[in-house]
């Protein structure tokens, strides 16, 4: 499975609880939308790191990488290639 | 404590009878299960089931006057009788009992139905005038004790718990404005409740039927100064004084009782305080009740324990495990009579058998201090939002959150984007009423994602609504700290912590809880107090703390307020599976699609995530105990029915046995 594609999967099932492509777009904001909480985004980086094997520094944790499908591949990719 | 139910006939329809008075007090027997009561004629019908506490052997009621024109049932406590009584006797009137309730209808008879306001004390009041035909139902001023109310066929039915109504009106349905509510506020903005066509009288009210209509009016509020010549004056030392005094004697009160009266001990600064307090009124050797829990984070045995060695108190304490919380959680729902948002009510009902099972009935309990005194973390975020929102652009003054929210690390997060979108709600709106409350109720709103679209179609208008209703216009001129407390009075303190989390739970198991924080003095005294006094700087009840400084131990005066939680998701879950079977049928697809509440797939996938561990936002534990306790709720009262309730009780005519 792609990046991409597991991540949405990952975040429409366990956030919005749907199977339903049409209800994320890739460049939807998590926090614009309500979707990932203050406890949610643990979550997130948790999934992330356990799927992936590395480790989200403190500085890592912001908007830009985390806040939509799209910033969360392009993170993952850069630290993949990092 | 103790159950209270009856018929009031207003129009053509049949006069009450014994039959349909003891399908009523059946379902209370919880409340009162040592003896019952009833009064019957042909307008008007009253029940009680008693738990005996003050004059054992002469307090069954109805109570009535000299001339059995004024019968009375109570469910309750006057903590001021004593000194009522002697007024009374002093202006003539006999009594026949050493009750409490007893004054209720020579008051009446003095000053009508304004008796209610000389009442110190927690109840819910039926009373009847036979040379008036007026019925008369009462609520404490801050709703300690339930009452609720329907009408049918024109006659006015009132109980304790709604169950006492159900045999009458018939299969109850949920009504989907009040779940709007719960999944918003956590309980139905008053008078609704989750049953369509039920009302509970609100706390602070009177209800009268008399020539077959009705009336209410609002005997009592909580108000705040309006200006400042209205807060009250004197240094802190002073106002810290008086606080103590105050305390001191609406604790002295509530130690009536002809029974042995013991205390719950959370470890907390407010339960800590209310042990000390009996202890500088009775010298008695104490008895306190307390839970530990095995789940990390929840427990505060520690400081239990520090506070037993500390008031050399016997404590009963009683070890709370996730299995508990989800083997006793259908039965609190059968108890709270509402959908709940945690699973917090369930140790509690544990904790006041464990009471019972100990030989007590009577117990006091340090709620309330957090509203009336000024505790919640809500309210130092409100503060911290407020000095935001004078520099919205700020970049530190946010920082200010971290205090309370340590793990949201904003030293290391770069995430201004975050707490923005967190805290930031209604930045730009300081005074609106509700500013205070928006980012939690924004947050427990997300729950209403799981409603099916067949209740969306039903839901119009937002849940807000309701509760600017409740808000009185005065509220304006208030401080926004006392605005807070206001809506945090009718919201949390009156629908769910005194309700589902309070009375309902002491009740399962007959035990009577009282509140002297609670106390309308120590309200009325704390509501015109400088919010500095209550609040200084980010520091939370910061009078009391003044106040019992010297009586309790440091370490309890002085740590880090931890609310009171139990296991919510996990409790349900382990090793990837339900732990208790009612919890996978009732979150079936047949079920949720059969009960219709629910969109079953996005239910679904959240039980996916709870099972896989994978839940933990306080959106997720929300929406799953919320989920479950609707379900629980339809399976008790609407699935259940037939052999819970059903069997209507025939009208047999008019004769008492």
């Amino acid at each position: 499975m792609s990046i991409e594609t597991t991540l949405r999967s990952f975040i429409l099932e366990n956030f919005l609880f749907t199977d339903d492509q049409d209800a994320l777009a890739n460049d939807d904001s998590f926090l614009e939308r309500g979707i990932v909480d203050s406890t949610g985004i643990m979550e997130v980086i948790t999934f992330v790191e356990e799927r992936y094997g590395f480790t989200v520094e403190n500085d890592e944790m912001v908007p830009e990488n985390l806040d939509s499908v799209e910033s969360l591949v392009g993170f993952v990719q850069s630290k993949q290639a990092g | 404590m103790c159950g209270i139910a009856g018929i009031l006939n207003q129009g053509p329809g049949l006069p009450p009878s014994k039959s349909e008075l003891r399908a009523m007090a059946a379902q209370l027997r919880h409340r009162g299960p040592e003896a019952d009561g009833f009064w019957l004629d042909s307008r008007i019908g009253l029940a009680h089931t008693r738990l005996s506490i003050i004059d054992l052997e002469g307090g069954a009621q109805p109570i009535h006057n000299e001339r059995k024109t004024v019968q009375v049932v109570l469910n309750g406590e006057i903590f001021n009788y004593v000194e009522l009584r002697s007024e009374l006797e002093s202006r003539g009137h006999r009594f026949y009992t050493r009750t409490d309730t007893e004054v209720i209808v020579h008051l009446y008879e003095e000053v009508g139905e304004a008796f209610v306001e000389q009442l110190n004390g927690q109840f819910a009041i039926g009373l009847w005038d036979t040379e008036t035909d007026r019925l008369v139902l009462a609520r404490d001023r801050v709703g300690v004790v339930p009452l609720f109310f329907a009408e049918k066929e024109g006659r006015l039915l009132f109980a304790s718990e709604v169950k006492a109504l159900l045999p009458l009106l018939g299969s109850p349905r949920l009504d989907p404005v009040a779940l709007d509510q719960i999944m918003t506020f956590w309980s139905p903005v008053s008078p609704r409740t989750a049953f369509q066509g039920v009302q509970e009288l609100s706390p602070g009210e009177v209800l009268v039927g008399e020539n077959g209509g009705r009336r209410r009016l609002k005997y009592w509020d909580w108000t705040f100064p309006a200006s400042p010549d209205e807060v009250l004056s004197g240094s802190e030392g002073e106002l810290a004084e008086n606080l103590r005094a105050l305390l001191l004697d609406a604790t002295r009160i509530r130690l009536r009782a002809d029974v042995p009266v013991a205390a719950y001990l959370s470890g907390g600064i407010d339960s800590s305080s209310l042990v000390s307090l009996i202890q500088q009124v009775d010298t008695s050797e104490l008895r306190t009740f307390s839970i530990a829990f095995d789940t990390e984070g929840l427990d505060e045995t520690a400081y239990q324990r520090l506070m037993i060695e500390h008031s050399e108190i016997e404590n009963s304490g009683l070890i709370c495990s996730q299995q508990d919380v989800a083997q006793g959680f259908p039965e609190t729902i059968r108890h709270t009579e509402v959908p709940i948002l945690r699973t917090a009510p369930t140790p509690l009902k544990l904790l006041s058998k464990s009471v019972r099972d100990h030989g007590y009935k009577v117990v006091l309990t340090g709620e309330g201090a957090d509203e009336v005194l000024g505790g919640y973390d809500l309210f130092k975020e409100a503060k911290v939002r407020r000095f935001w929102a004078r520099q919205p652009d700020s970049a530190w003054r946010p920082l200010l959150l971290q205090r309370l929210y340590p793990y949201l690390d904003l030293s290391s997060v770069r995430a201004q984007g975050y707490v923005r979108t967190f805290f930031g709600i209604g930045l730009d709106h300081p005074e609106s009423v509700f500013f205070a409350h928006l980012p939690r109720w924004e947050t427990t709103a997300k729950t209403k994602e799981f409603f099916s679209e067949d209740l969306r179609a039903e839901l119009a208008g937002s849940a807000l609504d309701a509760m600017a209703e409740a808000v009185p216009q005065a509220a304006t001129q208030w401080h926004p700290f006392h605005r807070a407390q206001y809506v945090e009075a009718k919201s949390l303190l009156g629908g769910y912590l005194l309700n589902s989390q309070g009375d309902r739970m002491l009740m399962a198991n007959s035990v009577e809880g009282r509140v002297p924080f609670l106390d309308h003095r120590v309200v009325e005294f704390s509501s015109r107090l400088d919010p500095r006094l209550k609040m200084k700087v980010l520091r939370e009840k910061h009078l009391l703390k003044v106040a019992m400084r010297g009586f309790l131990p440091p370490e309890i005066l002085d740590r880090p307020k931890q609310p009171y939680r139990a296991p919510d998701i996990q409790a349900f879950f382990a090793a990837g599976h339900a732990n208790a079977r009612y919890v996978d049928e009732l979150l079936s697809e047949e079920v949720l699609k059969k009960y219709g509440y629910f969109d079953p797939k996005k239910v679904g996938l959240l039980k996916r995530k709870a099972e896989s561990a994978g839940a933990s936002s306080a959106r997720d534990n929300q929406a799953f105990v919320g989920i479950l306790s609707t379900q629980l709720w339809h399976y008790l009262f609407i699935d259940s029915y037939p052999t819970e309730f059903g069997n209507a009780p025939e009208h047999t005519g008019n004769h008492v046995d």
